[in-house]
């Protein structure tokens, strides 16, 4: 399926036609919001994307899965909780542990299915100041070594939008000591905590590296004219959550580092 | 019918942001004797017919599995209510 840009010739980077066939699997579940822009950037990315319903009971020949942020079935009983027990989440729980360590990206909702389904520890609570917040937040990768974030350099700082209501994440100290003895924290806010999480963490990855959760919204930065604009003048694009896609393609297909 | 009521609170240590909000707003209208407030859930299940310890067993493995989140939450009660 080819998509028209909205605008002109904004494609913000050349996509190589050798990652069309990396096939990256969408999931939509009743109350998902962002799984047009999801699909949208994995396209933009130069990869081909595969819509994925919560009730199939299998995941095709996707190469990798993203579960995209809303609100599914409401955030009813607690925001993940009841997404986790779909018929395609036990699919990719199982393909994400396996021996082939199918990569997945959990973003905002998606982050905490995937702590509910518990691929990564941790859960998230209600924003400290309980409110809902939209912002475009600076991010630092702190770890380019994981599928997600192949094309980051560590300590690039990233600037992607944000926003949520529950994405306060909590652990107790002696998993956050054993996510940063591991390089398991994958991206931190910086100069603002928006929503009171410990050791201002913002996304993480299991054991792995091909499990990655986040709070911030990388798939809406993926087009000029219609991401962040720089909030410093310096450094950060309209494009900087591109890279997750990017990174993952060339890693189905053997590119990147 | 009978009815297995589970009650779900917060972990003690977790920072309740909703019991917070709500201890803030007590003393607006007069009610100063509260220092603090935690925010819970109660769970009704409805059960057709007797409560037998299977079916008590099983409300306790959906309150420890689904009701409740481990990593911030407790099952602090599972308790049979006659209706």
């Amino acid at each position: 399926m080819t998509e028209l840009p909205l605008i002109g010739e904004a494609i913000a980077v050349a996509a190589e036609p050798r990652l069309a066939g990396a096939k990256i699997g969408v999931v939509t579940f009743p109350g998902t919001l962002d799984d047009r822009d999801a699909a949208r950037a994995v396209r933009l990315a130069g990869g081909t994307a595969v819509p994925l319903w919560h009730a199939d009971t299998n995941l095709g020949d996707v190469d990798a899965v993203v579960i995209p942020g809303g609100f599914s079935y409401g955030d009813y009983l607690r925001a993940g909780a009841i997404a986790r027990f779909a018929p395609l989440m036990s699919k990719i729980i199982d393909a994400a542990n396996s021996d082939a360590k199918l990569p997945v990206l959990g973003i905002c909702n998606g982050f905490q299915i995937l702590t509910e389904s518990h691929l990564l520890p941790g859960s998230m609570i209600k924003n400290d100041h309980l409110k809902f917040m939209c912002r475009d937040q600076v991010l630092r990768v702190e770890n380019s070594n994981t599928a997600w974030t192949l094309d980051y350099e560590a300590g690039q700082e990233i600037t992607v939008p944000l926003k949520n209501q529950d994405g306060q994440y909590i652990a107790n100290e002696k998993v956050l000591d054993a996510l940063e003895a591991e390089g398991r924290v994958v991206f931190r806010y910086v100069g603002f905590n928006p929503n009171g999480s410990r050791r201002d963490i913002a996304g993480i990855s299991n054991a792995a590296g091909n499990v990655v959760g986040l709070m911030p919204h990388p798939e809406h930065a993926v087009e000029a004219g219609f991401g962040p604009q720089s909030l410093d003048g310096v450094g950060s694009s309209d494009t900087d959550g591109l890279g997750f896609f990017t990174s993952v393609l060339n890693k189905i297909v053997g590119g990147s580092k | 019918m009978p009815r297995i009521v589970v009650d779900v609170m917060p972990k003690p240590e977790i920072l309740d942001p909703q019991g917070k909000a709500i201890v803030g707003a007590l003393p607006r209208l007069g009610f100063t004797s509260f220092s603090s407030v935690r925010q819970g859930k109660r769970f009704e299940l409805t059960v057709d017919g007797e409560v037998t310890d299977a079916i008590l067993a099983q409300a306790r493995e959906a309150a420890e599995t689904l009701l409740s989140n481990p990593v911030i939450e407790d099952v602090v009660n599972v308790e049979v209510v006659e209706a």
